[in-house]
């Protein structure tokens, strides 16, 4: 779904992201784990095209269709070909309503309809996010907006979806109720990287994951067999290895 | 003759225009934090187009009314067009500097319109022709002219579709996500350039209307008319709460009051030593007053961004 081949960031002389690999296949949850300042949402900014300065190659596979160049696309036209990215700090439009956050979701949908019946499933399924219709997105709790900002990347119907630290800052209720979203994301066949410190959270749910250190891919791996693995228990499980 | 109720229906008349020209600095100024200091010489653009429109085709006897509206329909996409060159040109190539280097730009921009201006209609005062016939109403010892309804009317329908537009459509609604943060706008699918562009190009034809308006009402227009004009719209959006819509309608209508009520009592107050051509004297007390005791100005509060 996903394939990006020697990824590099600079940021004002500093290299923040020093020549990745790494892909998502059709249909997988990948995490991308690491300490702060790893370079993790550098990456997925740079994938999101919001930091224009990045150089690589990173192509999009979709099943139906040829392979897309996003070096090659403005940032807007993105969301078009199927990509969503839940930014760091969720990003909610804190002055406009719930309602109209996930209507932006869909922007480019033209087909109103379809646009009525995703928010009517979505609202269906989320029941804090309806109550909450009317209200600015602003008024809302750190957890909730992160379920809206999810909520309304879902809207474009996404084939392949960003998250950027969706644990971040929240109440490990609500964390739990956002990895219900993400995994029910992943079960209908969304194919997912994700961006997560909590590498325990992120091994759990993912099938493969990468381990990211000062800009490199130190290690990947199934995730399954990475929670196992000594070096990540000693360096991001909290795990004392004898 | 009342004359208080005359200065609320003159300042009433006066805001409308201020409302207009001030919509135009708010919404650039929400959606780049940029102010956008050659927007006075968009109106004084409009202005002079309409004039130069309606006096040409005054010969052929048509109605006023429908010279004006000609007018209209080549001044607003005169401005629309320049609006869009000057952002294109003067404003977008400097979006990532720092933030003095549009100003500066937009100042250029300004003093480069008014001498195109002065060289294009020269140096005199054009006198602007009589749109509707010198109709006017009595009510309660004050008198509103015909030109004086029209014009508090259409500025007040054009705030309502600009109202409509920005609240209610899915264009309007991309704008204020592009105001409020035009990256992850971008991410939702919004187009952003274009969006600033329509930015700024609503409000030319907003300035064009304004444009013809202060010409039908003080029946002037010359090169320098925007300088002033503008100043005085930037005061408006500034009192209302500068990005802010609402603010900048309502900052436009109250500064239009407060200078009406000034100009018409000044000389009372000061004894005779101000006569009412100092009434510039209030606008600019009201925007050093906003500046130093609520700079947001009366509207500017915000939603915090996270609960």
């Amino acid at each position: 779904m996903l394939e990006v081949r020697d990824l590099h960031l600079h940021y004002g002389g500093i290299q923040a992201v020093k020549g990745i690999s790494f892909s998502v296949g059709q249909g997988e949850l990948v995490a991308l784990i690491g300490a702060n300042g790893a370079g993790k949402t550098s990456t997925l900014k740079a994938l999101a095209r919001m930091l224009p300065q990045a150089t690589g190659r990173v192509h999009l596979n979709p099943v139906d269709g040829p392979a897309i160049d996003l070096m090659r696309l403005p940032a807007h036209e993105l969301v078009t070909h199927g990509v969503a990215l839940v930014p760091e700090g969720r990003g909610v439009f804190a002055r406009q309503t719930v309602l109209e956050n996930l209507k932006l979701g869909a922007f480019r949908v033209q087909d109103r309809h379809l646009v009525q019946q995703r928010l009517d499933e979505l609202l269906e399924r989320l029941p804090r996010l309806k109550e909450r219709a009317s209200q600015l997105a602003g008024t809302l709790s750190g957890g909730e907006q992160q379920m809206l900002a999810i909520a309304r990347a879902l809207m474009s119907a996404p084939k392949l979806l960003l998250l950027d630290e969706p644990s971040m800052g929240l109440a490990p209720i609500m964390v739990d109720r956002i990895f219900e979203l993400i995994t029910a994301a992943r079960d209908s066949g969304v194919s997912i990287l994700l961006v997560e410190q909590n590498a325990r959270l992120a091994l759990k749910v993912s099938h493969r994951a990468y381990v990211l250190e000062s800009g490199r891919i130190t290690l990947t791996g199934n995730s399954a067999d990475l929670l196992q693995d000594d070096r990540v228990k000693a360096a991001y499980l909290g795990e004392t290895v004898c | 003759m009342d004359i208080f109720l005359q200065q609320i229906i003159n300042g009433v008349v006066l805001g409308s225009i201020y409302a207009l020209v001030a919509l135009g600095y708010t919404m650039v100024y929400g959606i780049l934090g940029l102010i956008n200091f050659a927007h006075g010489e968009v109106v004084m653009v409009g202005a002079l187009v309409a004039y130069t429109v309606m006096t040409a085709l005054l010969p052929t006897g048509l109605p006023p009314v429908l010279l004006a509206l000609l007018a209209l329909l080549v001044a607003a996409p005169v401005c629309m067009a320049l609006a869009w060159i000057i952002e294109r040109y003067a404003y977008r190539p400097l979006r990532h500097a720092p933030k003095l280097a549009p100003l500066i730009s937009a100042i250029g921009v300004s003093i480069l319109l008014q001498n195109l201006a002065m060289m294009i209609w020269g140096r005199s005062y054009h006198a602007f022709p009589d749109i509707l016939p010198p109709l006017h109403y009595d009510i309660g010892g004050a008198q509103i002219t015909l030109l004086q309804v029209v014009t508090i009317l259409l500025a007040a329908g054009t705030m309502a579709a600009l109202a409509w537009l920005i609240q209610r459509t899915a264009m309007g609604q991309a704008m204020r996500a592009t105001a409020e943060n035009p990256a992850i706008a971008a991410l939702m699918g919004v187009p952003v350039n274009r969006i600033i562009t329509l930015t700024f190009v609503i409000g030319a034809a907003l300035a064009a209307l304004a444009g013809l308006m202060v010409g039908a009402n003080y029946s002037v227009a010359h090169y320098y008319m925007g300088f002033m004009l503008g100043l005085k719209a930037f005061t408006a959006a500034v009192l209302g709460g500068i990005g802010n819509i609402t603010g900048a309608m309502l900052g436009g209508l109250l500064l239009g009051l407060i200078e009406s009520l000034g100009g018409g009592y000044i000389e009372d107050l000061t004894g005779g030593f101000l006569g009412s051509n100092y009434q510039d004297i209030f606008a600019f007390l009201v925007l050093i007053s906003v500046l130093v005791f609520r700079p947001g100005g009366l509207m500017g509060e915000r939603v915090s961004e996270r609960a």
